[in-house]
């Protein structure tokens, strides 16, 4: 006997999701999913964001990473609310986790949270853990060819940062062809070519996530 | 890499209509995966496999029909294959254009006894 079901696989995962999503909107929160591989500069990316911005906006920090809370404790330092979630394996987070950890923030005075994925290029880039948007981080040291190789964590990002442009001159790193890839898989993508070390492009990450910020608290969608 | 997730969502929706059903066996499932997923079918089978062990979905049958990845123009409304994940429509260059199948990842239909 046939049994016709037409469910989606993530369908509980995304209605978590939509909840987490709801439930921060209610609060005015701007939430992002930093994403990118090992290494590629997200945790730099998020110290430098909290320098840059701290005087102006309220921010938390979700981590996640299969093991150890080193990440949390380099934010921790810089006076931020963090949590730290280990997924004792797992290669992404899911909505799931994140649902389980917000009670550990002060939801009432906070304007942005970023929940920093679990390094990798394939799988988080599928499950939706409650963001307003995507941001995917790309170092030179990993080649132009990745964008064409991992093609969804790259077309479902409203940001895309190279990060690491000080390291051009030692790497031949095609730039060309990384701006030419990242263009035909998301055309709409915001585009910036940063560096933690020496703060090239910082300004106008910053300036995008205020903007971002302030529609929400204006939406509140 | 996630095809153990994904192999979990797929079980957990089978035994759920499988109850509801009053299905005693399942004995074939069909999935849509879209092409954009990139979810490898070997890995996804043995992942499912090993899961379903002990359930009445073990030994299921997985079928899998993968859908390609088509896209939209929101310009001139040209439907395409997207190739090499080129999103700009090939007709007008424009790159407005929406992705209207290869992101599935759907159980279609269950063999049940």
């Amino acid at each position: 006997m046939q049994i016709k079901v037409m469910t989606n696989i993530l369908d509980q995962n995304d209605q978590i999701a939509n909840e987490i999503n709801k439930r921060l909107s209610e609060k005015g929160i701007f939430v992002v999913n930093l994403l990118g591989s090992p290494g590629c500069g997200k945790t730099s990316l998020l110290e430098k964001t909290i320098v840059g911005l701290k005087a102006e906006l309220s921010m938390a920090v979700i981590e996640g990473d299969l093991f150890t809370a080193k990440d949390a404790e380099r934010i921790e330092r810089h006076g931020v609310p963090v949590v730290q979630i280990n997924t004792s394996g797992g290669c992404h987070l899911d909505a799931n986790m994140v649902s389980s950890v917000l009670n550990g923030l002060d939801l009432d005075h906070l304007d942005l949270i970023v929940i920093e994925n679990v390094g990798n290029l394939v799988c988080p880039a599928e499950f939706n853990i409650g963001e307003d948007v995507k941001v995917t981080v790309l170092s030179i040291t990993e080649g132009e060819d990745k964008p064409l190789k991992y093609p969804t964590i790259f077309k479902l990002a409203s940001v895309i940062i190279l990060n690491k442009v000080d390291l051009l001159p030692y790497t031949n790193f095609d730039m060309q062809s990384a701006i030419t890839d990242i263009t035909n898989i998301n055309p709409d993508t915001v585009l910036v070519q940063a560096s933690c070390q020496t703060e090239a492009g910082l300004s106008e990450w910053y300036t995008w996530l205020k903007e971002q910020v302030r529609m929400k608290k204006i939406r509140g969608i | 890499m996630h095809e153990m997730a994904i192999a979990q969502g797929i079980l957990d929706i089978v035994l759920k209509t499988a109850v509801e059903h009053n299905a005693t066996k399942v004995t074939g499932i069909k999935l849509l995966i879209g092409e954009m997923t990139r979810v490898q079918p070997e890995s996804l089978t043995f992942g499912f496999a090993a899961l379903s062990m002990g359930s009445i979905a073990e030994g299921a049958t997985i079928e899998i029909k993968s859908i390609p990845l088509i896209g939209q123009c929101n310009h001139c409304n040209q439907q395409f294959t997207v190739e090499r994940y080129c999103f700009l429509c090939p007709e007008c260059n424009s790159a407005s254009v929406s992705v209207i199948s290869g992101r599935e990842l759907a159980v279609d239909y269950l063999e049940v006894e």
